[in-house]
């Protein structure tokens, strides 16, 4: 499934009930708590997703994240739309 | 030395008391007494001690959990040590004010149990009466809270051919996953394989309706197959000692529910050493982590480090030495036991129930 038209810039995420992003002391990793599993995600992906807060949209998060590292919008954008895609698809975020 | 990796989930068996009879539970034989179970404080110091140690789900089972009157303060504190916390009911036991405290103590997911989905056969394997409309209530009452939920089936050949029925149960009560979990044959299940185990037909079926179910989409599906029909085995735990860490009732710690068969070893209690020592100094922990302890065919194979050898309470229960290679894998010098017990698996209705 490639196809990104579920998240959209004025999107508005948040993580579904059940599921949730921590910081794992003991080994140092983020990971995402879902139901019966967890799963580690890597990069780019902790910093972005600890900016949902069910407040801010999607666009919002993209242009601060282009403004934090000097970075052209488009590829941040590309990246965050990507992953929050993902995410959704996966019903651990949803609007 | 290095210490071992922590483990990721604790498996809390808070009772062996269940209000259900099922003759494949996963209990062990031996069934531990509510005398010799260990009190509120005592599960607390193993929650704070799980999550020092690394791990990050435990799943609060049983027996039935809900028969412990602390769940509610165990949940509580789960959620505050930042224990993604998951309740393993029967649901018999559930009503609306109990699942109300629970949702407020920050329980993240329940896994609800269904034995069948027709009355007649529920209540053929739980042995309760009025059970099956007290657990579709349960889930009711779930979905409206909004706590996500998985729904379980264990299967056998007394109702494999009715998972089509099961899934769309499922989505009649808005699970948002469902697990077809074949028996596993340990203890109550071993006991009864005879009359549980299904025939390769029985199960090709039910491969079937997993993977049309699959391709509707709209429902998560986990399917546990049965090994005896496989050819290799499966990666019993993750590996003995290297994800999964199982409490029972009375403070046993263990690196599997059925470990306890385990022959001339020890079983380490918490209420005598720390959770940490025991995980990773123990020789029960020890004694199958790795690949040190592994025998040929394992030890030169290349999938040693994929499936950690099997099962060491199944090659154990087959061929009587839990150090042998699992005997599902066609490699091992004891493979026809299995092939042996699926040939000779039948129509027997005689079940032997759980019972104290």
């Amino acid at each position: 499934m490639t196809d990104q038209s579920c998240v959209a810039e004025e999107s508005v995420l948040s993580f579904a009930r059940g599921h949730r992003l921590q910081h794992d002391r003991v080994r140092d990793l983020w990971i995402v708590q879902a139901p019966e599993k967890a799963f580690v995600i890597e990069g780019s992906a902790p910093h972005i997703l600890q900016l949902l807060d069910g407040e801010r949209s999607v666009g919002d998060i993209i242009q601060q994240l282009a403004n934090e590292f000097s970075a052209p919008r488009e590829v941040i954008a590309k990246d965050v739309l990507a992953l929050l895609s993902e995410l959704t698809e996966k019903n651990v975020l949803h609007t | 030395m290095t210490l071992p990796s922590p483990p990721m989930s604790l498996l809390a068996e808070l009772t062996h008391r269940c209000p259900l009879s099922c003759p494949y539970c996963s209990n062990p034989l031996e069934l531990e007494r509510k005398a010799a179970e260990l009190d509120t404080a005592g599960w607390r110091s193993v929650l704070e001690q799980a999550a020092e140690l690394g791990v990050l789900q435990v799943h609060f089972s049983g027996g039935e959990p809900m028969a412990r009157p602390d769940l509610v303060e165990l949940v509580s504190l789960a959620r505050k040590l930042n224990l993604y916390s998951n309740l393993i009911t029967s649901g018999v036991l559930l009503d609306e004010t109990k699942l109300e405290a629970l949702d407020k103590a920050g329980l993240d997911h329940i896994q609800l149990s269904f034995q069948d989905v027709t009355e007649a056969g529920a209540e053929r394997i739980g042995g309760l009466k009025g059970a099956q409309a007290r657990k579709i209530e349960a889930a009711r009452l779930i979905r409206a809270s909004g706590i996500p939920m998985t729904l379980n089936f264990v299967v056998h050949r007394e109702n494999v051919a009715r998972i089509p029925e099961m899934f769309a149960l499922a989505r009649e009560l808005g699970a948002g996953r469902v697990e077809i979990a074949h028996t596993q044959y340990y203890g109550w299940g071993l006991k009864n394989r005879d009359a549980l185990l299904p025939s390769r037909e029985q199960l090709q079926e039910a491969t079937r309706a997993v993977e049309a179910e699959r391709a509707k989409g709209g429902l998560s599906v986990d399917y546990v197959t049965p090994d005896y029909h496989a050819d290799r085995p499966k990666p019993c735990m993750g590996g003995w000692g290297q994800r999964f860490v199982n409490v029972t009732p009375s403070g046993r710690v263990l690196p599997c529910h059925a470990a306890e068969i385990i022959p001339d070893v020890a079983f380490p209690n918490v209420q005598d050493r720390t959770l940490s020592d025991i995980w990773n100094c123990s020789p029960l922990f020890n004694m199958f982590r790795g690949t040190d302890w592994m025998p040929e065919p394992c030890r030169s194979c290349e999938r040693k480090e994929q499936d950690w050898g099997g099962c060491r309470c199944q090659a154990l229960a087959l061929t009587g030495n839990a150090a042998n290679t699992d005997p599902v894998c066609s490699l091992s010098p004891f493979h026809d036991r299995v092939e042996k017990a699926v040939a000779e698996a039948s129509e027997k209705p005689e079940l032997v129930y759980r019972r104290f």
